[in-house]
């Protein structure tokens, strides 16, 4: 595996509405906020957003946008940079859903490996994530 | 959260037993005697926080002699560090809500 090798998350679901309905709970930032995070989106090319979550925020720019087709934006939070597409495609019941989100770097992934540094990294994370469950 | 990350963070929570997993990873095999020297606390005390460490399978435990030697597991912290899988959980947990909200919604 190379350090510039990028890997990538794919989740897809049957989904039993119309596109335009999921495409609307993609797009509109009251909808977006109940079942992702707070946010500041809107459905325009280049348009900068965050998403604010418990455990911090994501800072976003919107890609691309085809109504009730395609919509992708870039994803950077905690130190991965990486890319949200997502893709609805009509079924005879509803609307094939798929998000994939790619760009993570291995290197980032690697550098909590087993170096001195990387571990120290790793500990300074934790600590933060575990004051942050308390 | 996975019963896994539970497990690990529970572990790692405490300053004492984090330091000596610490250790560990950077110094490499050590010894219970060489660990509590260094340690602020009872040789009691390390062990007892070393046997937590191995049940959670973040150390190993060799026996040599009299002397009990001890080396950190990494492997263990793979769920912690594994993104893609991380990411995999936290988007399929998104996608039950998005469902949940697009039963509420109106057409």
């Amino acid at each position: 595996m190379t350090a510039t090798e990028t890997r990538s998350v794919i989740v897809e679901r049957e989904i039993p509405y119309p596109p335009e309905k999921i495409w609307r709970a993609l797009t509109q930032p009251h909808l977006i906020e109940e079942w992702l995070m707070k946010n500041d989106f809107k459905p325009v090319v280049d348009h900068r957003f965050n998403l604010r979550g418990n455990w911090g925020a994501a800072d976003c720019r919107v890609m691309a946008v085809e109504p009730n087709k395609t919509l992708a934006y870039t994803w950077a939070a905690m130190g991965l940079e990486s890319v949200v597409t997502w893709t609805l495609t009509p079924t005879g019941t509803g609307t094939h859903l798929r998000m994939e989100q790619s760009g993570f770097r291995t290197d980032q992934r690697q550098a909590f490996g087993g170096a001195t540094q990387g571990w120290q990294r790793f500990f300074t994370n934790l600590e933060q994530a575990l004051a942050r469950i308390e | 959260m996975p019963k896994a990350h539970d497990v690990l963070f529970r572990t790692l929570a405490d300053p004492t037993r984090r330091a000596l997993f610490e250790r560990l990873c950077r110094e490499g095999e050590t010894t219970v005697g060489a660990l509590t020297a260094r340690a602020r606390v009872s040789q009691p005390a390390v062990s007892k926080h070393l046997g937590v460490l191995r049940q959670a399978g973040l150390v190993r435990d060799r026996h040599e002699g009299r002397q009990t030697h001890y080396s950190a597991q990494l492997g263990a912290l793979a769920p912690l560090i594994d993104w893609t899988s991380q990411m995999t959980g936290f988007w399929q947990s998104r996608f039950d809500d998005l469902e949940d909200l697009l039963k509420r919604m109106d057409q």
